[in-house]
């Protein structure tokens, strides 16, 4: 099963404001704008860990709601195409 | 002095800069931006003593080579993300950050030039559109141009990033005279820690040989044999010869050596280098005005035809020209 | 080049070259009250295609350091827009130094009121009129900020006046010192003002950006405070050099939307727009 790992908090420079959360990712230039549960996906990956893995991590320590493996699934494609996540 | 050889004289001695006046700033930046050795030059000379203006210009010039080769540098990683397993090896401007060489340091790169097998191409295509590449143009004829005569897959654009890639199977086109060994290259590349390649010092002097003589017009010619300079300083010049004869490529190699000397060498030769043949080849390398402009036209011309001239047996050349043409495209 | 001259406009400097001397002489008179750079940032040059085209039908092409292919040509009687372009160009695709915001912006008491929006939000008239009651011009196109400092820099190039604009202006600011009228110009009719004295006196000086105003002209007046997280999105949408400017940009931008307030107004007429902006700094 694959798995995901964040680009290392180093390279990243995060600053929240009023509802989203910019990111500035040094290793490429690009900034994100993203929204919850980004930030917290991205720290939960700090280490490599299959998706399932990832949703029962979010799960107990976020208390999310809507536990949805393939919502998740989709946010994972999407922050692996823009490379604050590789898939491994 | 003409700008173009004041920009070489301050890239081999950046002491020189020292003496510059205002006239001399400006026409040296000017030349250097034509040249895209701004960020080159930038680096070889800051921290020298120098005017508050020029300061502010080297400054910045830095700043942009150094965003520049951070972009450079996500395009190589995020192409090994796409290609998986296919083994690829960096090319040009890429390879020299990538490596973190001398001959990178502040240099401007453009698209991202990679080399892969050629019978492994296609599946590299593949991977790359699956991962967010797509064509640039959907020109037919442009598109059998490439794929039948050029050297590389048409380029590809990546829909978010915004860049160009090269998938190159050989570094000259299969029509030019000279057939490299494409081959030879991939299995003497050297690894990187962080999973990427580039060639082996002797094979990225004979790509820049290769690309400055039978590939191009001679455009960005200073920038290339500033590269070979710094690749020959850094690395020497052993089994360089052999290297060259293997890849057909022994006269350009000892050609660009002599121009490297003739312009950034200890002992410049301006005006007296070597044969004819050096010196236009110095005068078409040289052709700028203190604004960066081209001059000596006629010069230029006679490279442009010659260039096309090598890349394809002549009655392909009417073809191709024709087809341009009737597009209502002009030259370069 | 046969025709040359230099300009600095806030802290960049130009080198403009010309084919031909018409351009260079409507410069050097309209900004005849500018400093000259030793060594200039960036170089624009007018040049015709082919040597004829400098007599017949001449059609000016731009160049410089930094340019776009396939820029079309301008007329000659529109060589001064051309420079203009030239010069805008350069800061467009070759400013490195401070963070461009495509913005027009006045400051009064060292507050900076920056006004960023489309084309025909009435960014450049809301700045003229605002000079002409006593503001500080600061620009009409681009507004600097500095990432090392979080500072304003005016960039006080010659006000560009479009079509309706350019008689409102002309009432409003009788001596003041315009340009030819340029009829026909890709944008229609065009008129160039000169910024006023204090203007130029005081264009080196950076002021503290204090206010955020996303103008739309030729609505029901409408306030609407914009939260950071859209300003900065609209800025790095107002800025053509943010992703050059990597981190520095970064830190420039967040920094601004967190220093200052933002708010998008609408406007039906200019003298209303004035009033609010007014009320607002």
């Amino acid at each position: 099963m694959a798995r995901y790992r964040a680009a290392s908090l180093a390279t990243l420079r995060i600053v929240p404001t009023d509802a989203l959360t910019l990111i500035y990712h040094r290793a490429s230039g690009i900034t994100h704008i993203v929204d919850a549960p980004v930030p917290e996906i991205l720290e939960a990956l700090a280490e490599p860990l299959s998706a399932d893995a990832l949703l029962a991590k979010l799960a107990a320590q976020y208390d999310l709601l809507d536990a949805d493996a393939l919502a998740l699934a989709v946010r994972l494609d999407e922050l692996a195409a823009a490379g604050l996540v590789e898939r491994l | 002095m003409n700008p173009a050889w004041l920009l070489a004289r301050t890239l081999r001695d950046p002491a020189s800069a020292g003496k510059l006046g205002p006239g001399e700033w400006t026409a040296l930046f000017a030349v250097a931006r034509a040249e895209q050795m701004i960020g080159t030059l930038a680096m070889r000379i800051q921290g020298l003593p120098m005017p508050e203006d020029a300061r502010r210009v080297v400054r910045d010039a830095i700043a942009s080579a150094e965003q520049g080769r951070t972009a450079a540098l996500w395009e190589a990683e995020m192409a090994r993300r796409a290609l998986g397993d296919i083994p690829f090896v960096l090319l040009k401007g890429t390879a020299f950050a990538a490596a973190g060489l001398e001959a990178g340091r502040g240099r401007s790169i453009g698209d991202l030039d990679i080399l892969v097998a050629r019978d492994l191409i296609e599946e590299a295509e593949t991977r790359l559109l699956a991962a967010g590449w797509e064509w640039v143009k959907p020109d037919p004829y442009d598109d059998q141009y490439y794929r039948r005569w050029m050297h590389e897959l048409p380029p590809l654009i990546h829909r978010e990033r915004d860049r160009m890639i090269d998938v190159h199977h050989t570094i000259l086109p299969l029509t030019a005279r000279i057939t490299p060994d494409p081959r030879a290259i991939l299995d003497a590349a050297w690894p990187l820690a962080n999973g990427l390649r580039h060639p082996s010092p002797n094979d990225m002097l004979c790509h820049a040989a290769a690309h400055l003589f039978a590939d191009g017009d001679l455009a960005g010619g200073m920038r290339n044999l500033w590269d070979v300079r710094c690749l020959v300083e850094q690395f020497g010049t052993e089994g360089l010869e052999a290297r060259a004869e293997h890849h057909g490529l022994a006269g350009e190699m000892t050609r660009a050596i002599r121009l490297v000397q003739a312009l950034y060498g200890p002992e410049p030769l301006a005006g007296s280098a070597g044969g004819w043949g050096d010196r236009l080849y110095l005068r078409r390398l040289t052709a700028r005005d203190g604004w960066g402009r081209p001059t000596r036209k006629l010069t230029r011309l006679a490279f442009y035809i010659r260039s096309h001239w090598l890349r394809m047996p002549p009655a392909m050349l009417v073809r191709h020209l024709w087809t341009k043409w009737r597009k209502a495209h002009s030259p370069g | 080049m046969k025709h040359v001259t230099s300009l600095r406009i806030g802290p960049v400097g130009f080198r403009i070259g010309s084919a031909w001397r018409a351009p260079i002489d409507a410069l050097d008179d309209l900004y005849r009250d500018y400093p000259r750079p030793v060594i200039p940032d960036f170089n624009v040059h007018l040049f015709a295609a082919r040597p004829w085209r400098r007599y017949l039908r001449p059609s000016v092409h731009i160049g410089g350091d930094f340019v776009i292919p396939d820029a079309a040509p301008l007329p000659l009687a529109q060589a001064l827009l051309a420079a203009e372009m030239g010069m805008n160009l350069q800061m467009a695709l070759g400013q490195r130094g401070y963070l461009l915001l495509h913005a027009s912006g006045v400051e009064r008491d060292g507050r900076a009121v920056l006004m960023t929006g489309i084309s025909g939000a009435g960014k450049s008239t809301l700045a003229a009129l605002l000079m002409a009651r006593g503001w500080r011009f600061m620009g009409d196109e681009f507004i600097l900020i500095d990432p090392a400092t979080g500072m304003a820099h005016a960039f006080p190039r010659l006000i560009s006046l479009k079509n309706e604009a350019i008689p409102v202006v002309e009432a409003l600011l009788p001596h003041a010192r315009f340009g030819p009228r340029l009829t026909g110009t890709p944008k229609g009719t065009l008129r160039h003002v000169v910024p006023d004295a204090p203007a130029i006196a005081a264009m080196a000086e950076p002021a503290a950006p204090a206010l955020i105003l996303f103008p739309r002209f030729g609505f029901d007046p409408a306030e609407r405070p914009v939260p950071p997280s859209e300003a900065f999105v609209r800025l790095t949408q107002a800025s053509t050099n943010y992703v050059t400017l990597a981190e520095r940009g970064f830190e420039a931008l967040t920094d601004l939307v967190a220093r200052a307030p933002a708010i998008a107004i609408d406007y039906p007429d200019t003298a209303t727009g004035i009033e609010m902006v007014e009320r607002l700094a």
